[in-house]
């Protein structure tokens, strides 16, 4: 722990400085800047292709940047060798797009996985746990159901509740109501901040679902181009003029965006 | 040109380096804690139990055949007797490691591919990784441990079930002596040559699990990714059994 990240409750639980990634001359983080206070969700929002993702994946540590630094939860993970990165990783839980569960195993076992796998809790501690989780996200009684036999909200309901049986103190969310429909997105949305608040995490999400998710943000960021284009609270980022982030909004992409259309992932 | 030419063969070594990297670490990482014995058994389960009636039926009719083309050539000869020998040779030393291995790289290396593959473009494995668990020592490594151990078990049943096969067309239905089918068998059959058969079921053991996992672990994120990792596994696997069978045939002789 460093000094400053020592018991003050207003640290930053992510901290980004001029990130910079490129796939061979493509240029997809152009020197990101993000913070996401601790307790707070920040939502990341922006055009297809304007490195969002990729940007998550540097967060949740499955790619290295060329150039910049990460901070997460006071510790300095850029120049971490792979191996140390493993105790980072349990401080924070990751709700994939499509869910990621393992579709080998039951509901059970998916959200029993990381305790299984990474402590020594017994049986009982595990199963209690797990059940506590599932019924906290809503799933009680469908333990023993294989991904495959749920519906697409019930299965991020799932694979919500696999990112958070560990307790972690960060919550990393892409695009979690992808493939939703309106009502189940507004359920799903209301899941993230209760368990956010619930579980006391800290949150920053990925998400097109502009403008209902702002509703559960505390602050958004607008991306756009490899670089954080706008960045505020969710009051701020509305009233604000940029040109960029009103054709965003209005659902009208710029033809230079379209014909620069960068990365696919 | 000259610089795309020099770009393209450095791709070329770095993947090779990268496919050469691979089975290094699917088998360093089985050697170090923390072991999965419960997943390699249920990977010995799918590649082995599972294929065993396929290998039975594959094996049978290789011995047949074998029994019906051998007699019908040692006859002209005047040489039936020597039909055993010729049938556990060839099948013990050749025919066994490489059909067990083909049919196995076909059965289940393709499925295997095709299962990473999918589990590559559902995120699965980047869970797995976000879970802080190695996802190759949790996928890759139990797989090679299952081909180490069920390859060789596999080709030695296809053997057994070869020679039988041999002996039903050649003595039951040809007509060829029985007591010398048996007999040749025990006199010329060494245990340099059961050694062969073993060594070469090894080595397709870890070609097939190299390949097909590291195949479908690469799949490109779409579902023409996962169908053409399938599709090179199954090459791949195959034209390099035929290779190795040459190299360590030549090696061991």
């Amino acid at each position: 722990m460093t000094p400053e990240g020592n018991g003050k409750p207003n640290t930053n639980a992510v901290e980004v400085r001029g990130l910079k990634r490129s796939f061979g001359r493509q240029v997809v983080l152009n020197g990101v800047d993000l913070e996401v206070p601790a307790g707070k969700i920040v939502t990341i929002v922006g055009p297809s292709g304007c490195g969002k993702t990729v940007l998550l994946k540097h967060l949740n540590l499955l790619l290295r940047p060329d150039a910049g630094s990460i901070i997460i939860d006071g510790i300095d993970v850029t120049r971490m060798r792979s191996a140390a990165l493993n105790s980072v990783r349990e401080k924070f839980g990751m709700l994939f797009q499509a869910g990621a569960l393992f579709d080998s195993m039951t509901v059970f076992e998916n959200v029993a996985f990381p305790l299984v796998e990474k402590t020594s809790l017994s049986r009982e501690q595990i199963r209690a746990r797990v059940l506590e989780t599932l019924t906290a996200v809503g799933l009680q009684g469908m333990d023993a159901k294989y991904p495959s036999e749920m519906s697409g909200g019930m299965q991020k309901r799932a694979a919500l509740a696999r990112a958070l049986v560990h307790r972690p103190k960060i919550l990393m969310l892409d695009e979690p109501t992808t493939g939703l429909d309106p009502s189940r997105t507004g359920a799903i949305h209301d899941l993230i901040r209760q368990t956010q608040r619930n579980f006391g995490l800290s949150a920053v999400m990925v998400s097109h679902d502009v403008p209902a998710v702002f509703r559960i943000s505390d602050r958004v960021a607008f991306m756009h181009r490899g670089r954080m284009q706008l960045t505020g609270t969710v009051e701020e980022v509305m009233a604000s003029n940029d040109d960029e982030f009103k054709r965003f909004l209005a659902g009208r992409a710029s033809g230079d965006d379209l014909e620069n259309n960068q990365v696919s992932s | 040109m000259i610089e795309r030419l020099g770009a393209s063969i450095l791709d070329g070594i770095v993947a090779l380096g990268n496919f050469v990297l691979f089975l290094f670490n699917s088998i360093a990482f089985a050697l170090i804690p923390p072991y999965k014995p419960r997943l390699a058994v249920r990977q010995i389960r799918i590649i082995g139990a599972d294929s065993l009636f396929l290998i039975v039926l594959i094996g049978a009719f290789t011995g047949m055949v074998l029994g019906l083309q051998g007699f019908t050539t040692l006859r002209r000869f005047g040489s039936e007797g020597a039909l055993g020998t010729v049938v556990a040779l060839v099948i013990v030393r050749e025919l066994g490691p490489v059909l067990a291995a083909l049919m196995i790289a076909a059965r289940a290396g393709s499925a295997m591919a095709a299962e990473l593959g999918a589990m590559q473009s559902t995120e699965q494995v980047d869970a797995l990784t976000v879970m802080a668990i190695n996802p190759v020592q949790y996928l890759v490594s139990p797989r090679m441990v299952a081909g180490i151990i069920s390859f060789p078990l596999l080709t030695t049943i296809f053997d057994v079930i070869g020679i039988w096969g041999g002996w039903v067309v050649g003595c039951g239905l040809m007509g060829a002596p029985s007591g010398d089918y048996f007999n040749g068998i025990a006199a010329q059959l060494e245990s340099h040559d059961i050694a062969i058969g073993l060594y070469k079921a090894l080595c397709f053991g870890v070609i097939v699990m190299w390949v097909s996992c590291y195949k479908g672990y690469h799949a490109q994120r779409m579902a023409t990714g996962v169908s053409r990792a399938t599709t090179e596994a199954v090459v791949l696997s195959s034209v390099l059994i035929l290779m190795a069978d040459y190299i360590v045939g030549a090696l061991l002789l």
